[in-house]
């Protein structure tokens, strides 16, 4: 069962309040997204770890119903 | 009998580039995963692939060991260093060569 971006966009802010997320439909599918996120809780963070903390925002579905997700992490610039 | 943890150890302990993929190298069979082995291809880096298809335990092995939920994952000298994202984002900044040479891989210049 596909995602619509705004079920991604609410998990995402749910965990990270401060996030903004832009998510691209790459295949006008439901099933193919770009999210770019930027959020302070990134800062001082590898990409590894930027990336962990939106996989744990996205509760498990990272790999499963989320099988197309291009993700982009980025701390905000001073 | 070797267990999938074990597989998954010595292929990362015993290369310095490691990719764990869908397919190989040279028939990559997931966009993700070619994608992974054409930049690292075409940066000139030798690297030893896994076949996650080829074993369900590793498939999911590789997943719990690495905290991480998707394939491919890129290994270099035993660090994890991210999934298709990171590697793109890397490359396109110049980052990933970098990295490499950091680490002390060898990166062959005619590529």
């Amino acid at each position: 069962m596909p995602m619509n971006a705004a079920d991604i966009e609410h998990l995402i802010k749910a965990a990270l309040p401060d996030a903004a997320v832009t998510i691209t439909d790459l295949a006008g599918d439901g099933d193919h997204y770009a999210a770019h996120v930027v959020s302070s809780a990134f800062a001082g963070k590898t990409r590894v770890a930027q990336h962990k903390l939106v996989f744990d925002a996205l509760g498990g579905r990272m790999g499963g119903e989320l099988h197309a997700l291009a993700l982009t992490t980025a701390a905000p610039k001073p | 009998m070797t267990t999938a943890l074990e597989t998954i150890k010595s292929a990362i302990d015993g290369n310095d580039v490691v990719l764990f993929m869908k397919g190989t190298q040279n028939f990559p069979q997931c966009g993700f995963s070619a994608t992974v082995a054409k930049i690292l291809q075409h940066v000139g880096v030798e690297f030893a692939d896994v076949n996650v298809l080829a074993d369900p335990e590793i498939r999911q092995g590789i997943k719990d060991f690495s905290e991480w939920p998707t394939i491919p994952q890129l290994y270099v000298k035993g660090e994890f260093v991210g999934g298709c994202d990171i590697v793109r984002e890397m490359f396109e900044t110049g980052e990933l060569k970098a990295f490499l040479a950091e680490k002390g891989v060898k990166l062959d210049e005619a590529a």
